[in-house]
């Protein structure tokens, strides 16, 4: 087809270039703004040039972050993708069971963050939380307040519990949308449930797989509220997470500067391992 | 290669089942020989792909028995009956290669490497792809998809029976010829048992020793084509095969005569009917003769289709067509005669011979 050069087609996309750029780029020009310049209130501004980045890139507290974020990102997607695809699986195809199914997987995505924070809050005390009791009476003494393991174990199940039906609806819609005949054909061809599974839906469900990962991986990198609510960040700082620490800096310490500076090297991190990842994952289509 | 026994099977994919128009596929009973080539002719909907599906096991039909050769598998899941089936749309494996596409159902079954290469080199010579061998599946076009599915299905040679689901569909006219040769021909050095669904009557007649007709869940005829064009037992047979179908005319039989709207015509035989059933005179456009003689007609129409022309006319306040040769003359006063040998009588729709 022939395409049209056309300056008026700017006006078309006007309203939407105005509605992002005060959703989005004035908001990050400010963050830019801050990133390079110190102050010490009274609304007066002091050039400081790549001072904060230096020190956001030189402190070890930074690292330690990003380490525990990307660990973090790591074994959601680990657990998450996996568990989404097997749910999905075995999710029925028709019948009544379909809307229920649907409705109780949905129902974790609807509960707002720091409920879901509260929620697991109380599940884990060790004295009133039904599974902190119970973890309790049968011996193991459960605190996430002070033991570090604990306090992930509970920060990943969390989020395995609130996220998963993301990826399982995802998978689910890709799986439905595979016709008849493959599976029909399979049986014909003698394929192991295995075989399906290796040939017929995970090339069909590859795409949507994609979008899971990316989604899930954005998703639990920038993960704030839960911990937040659950563990604050704690014990000492095994749970604090980037965006964790960069509100205690901002906010907590009111140091602008750094905080403006560790927000962009952050969004830039997301960037580049989402492009990373998409690029990866898209590779192979490129090859054929 | 077996024979396929189709004992008394009726199928519904519905639960509740008072009236026998409930049935999906009503009864059918029927025996496939080993190594026939089979087309199955019919409409959408009549039931081709659902009886198909049943003889490869991927329906459970309602009641009933398969048997081959004897044996009962009607409980058997496809991937023990041993049956190979090709699909109206293509089916392939993306992520192999077209090498392994063909390969996959030999595999699947333990068959010996060598074995297979030299199958797989066998098969995919004949389906022109051998260029293409190494490539990935995924990147093909889809006639090119459809031959695979199809090669697929050829692989085995041990298969009880080859079934096709108007599997050339999505091939070009001119590959569809090439290729339903090549079944033809495999047909012939290997002795396949073959069912082929479609609802294109070229398709049937040429690839099939004999055709099954089916309309509205049943079997109304089988026959060779020659059985089908000459003697329709039904007449949806009558009308679906041949272009165009055979004249219908609602008829009064008298004894050895028939009269349709004040005409009067000799049988030669006198037909059985039963009292009150509703009687039809039948008729291909090809038995009709265009002349000065017999009986009148008005011609509302006639379309030249190059090698002949096919008028189309009123006769007996009833629209027929007759076949005419490209020379043959129109006259101004037309009349027509009925070559009595190939008039067919019905009664309610289904054929009746002479008491002889």
């Amino acid at each position: 087809m022939q395409k049209t050069w056309n300056n008026k087609a700017w006006f078309m996309v006007l309203p939407v270039l105005v509605l992002v750029a005060f959703s989005a780029v004035i908001p990050l020009m400010t963050v830019v703004n801050y990133s390079v310049q110190d102050t010490f209130g009274n609304n007066e501004f002091f050039w400081a040039g790549t001072e904060w980045f230096t020190e956001v890139l030189e402190s070890a507290r930074f690292w330690d972050a990003l380490q525990r974020n990307l660990f973090f990102s790591g074994v959601i997607l680990a657990i998450e993708i996996p568990l989404g695809i097997f749910i999905a699986l075995n999710m029925p195809k028709k019948g009544l069971g379909v809307p229920f199914c649907l409705v109780f997987m949905a129902l974790p995505l609807l509960i707002p963050w720091n409920v879901v924070g509260t929620i697991w809050q109380l599940l884990s005390r060790a004295d009133i939380g039904l599974v902190g009791y119970s973890l309790a009476r049968l011996g193991i003494p459960f605190n996430y307040a002070s033991d570090p393991l604990h306090a992930w174990i509970t920060v990943v199940v969390m989020d395995v519990w609130h996220w998963t039906s993301l990826v399982v609806l995802l998978a689910y819609a890709g799986l439905v949308s595979i016709p008849d005949s493959y599976y029909q054909a399979t049986k014909i061809d003698g394929a192991s449930r295995w075989a399906v599974f290796r040939y017929i839906q995970l090339p069909k469900l590859k795409r949507v797989l994609l979008i899971a990962v990316l989604l899930r991986f954005m998703d639990s990198f920038m993960i704030y509220t839960e911990p937040f609510v659950v563990t604050g960040g704690g014990p000492g700082s095994a749970t604090t997470f980037l965006s964790i620490d960069l509100v205690k800096i901002a906010v907590g310490q009111f140091d602008l500067g750094p905080a403006a500076a560790m927000s962009i090297i952050y969004f830039l991190i997301v960037l580049l391992l989402s492009w990373v990842f998409y690029t990866v994952m898209t590779s192979s289509d490129a090859a054929n | 290669m077996a024979r396929i026994n189709l004992d008394h099977i009726r199928h519904a994919y519905g639960v509740r089942l008072s009236a026998p128009d409930d049935y999906a596929l009503k009864e059918v009973h029927h025996e496939w020989d080993d190594g026939g080539a089979y087309a199955l002719l019919g409409p959408s909907g009549c039931g081709k792909t659902t009886l198909l599906n049943i003889i490869s096991g991927l329906v459970q039909p309602s009641e009933g028995r398969i048997l081959f050769d004897g044996e009962d598998v009607t409980n058997l899941p496809t991937q023990e009956r041993n049956i190979a089936q090709v699909f109206q749309f293509p089916v392939i494996y993306d992520t192999m290669t077209v090498y392994d596409n063909l390969a996959f159902p030999l595999r699947n079954r333990k068959v010996p490497e060598p074995e297979v290469d030299r199958r797989v080199r066998e098969i995919i010579e004949m389906i022109g792809l051998s260029d293409w061998a190494k490539k990935k599946a995924q990147g093909l076009t889809a006639d090119q998809k459809q031959k695979i599915s199809l090669g697929r299905g050829l692989v085995r040679s041990d298969v009880s029976a080859i079934l096709f689901d108007e599997p050339l569909t999505v091939i070009d006219p001119h590959m569809k010829w090439v290729l339903r040769s090549q079944l033809k021909r495999l047909h012939k050095q290997f002795g396949f048992t073959m069912v082929y669904v479609t609802h294109d009557q070229t398709e049937a007649l040429t690839f099939a020793d004999k055709v099954v007709v089916m309309y509205d869940g049943e079997i109304v005829q089988i026959g060779t084509p020659a059985e089908l064009f000459e003697k329709p037992k039904h007449t949806f047979v009558g009308y679906f095969i041949g272009s165009p179908g055979m004249n219908v005319i609602p008829a009064r039989i008298d004894g050895r005569t028939v009269e349709m709207g004040g005409q009067t015509i000799d049988l030669g035989f006198a037909p059985k009917i039963a009292s009150g059933a509703r009687t039809e005179l039948g008729i291909r456009p090809e038995f009709i003769r265009l002349g000065r003689v017999g009986m009148p007609v008005t011609i509302s129409k006639v379309e030249d289709i190059g090698r002949q022309k096919i008028v189309r006319a009123q006769f007996a306040d009833k629209p027929i067509a007759i076949v005419v040769h490209e020379d043959g003359e129109i006259p101004s006063e037309p009349r027509v005669t009925f070559d009595q040998a190939s008039i067919n009588i019905y009664a309610d729709s289904w054929r009746v011979g002479g008491e002889a």
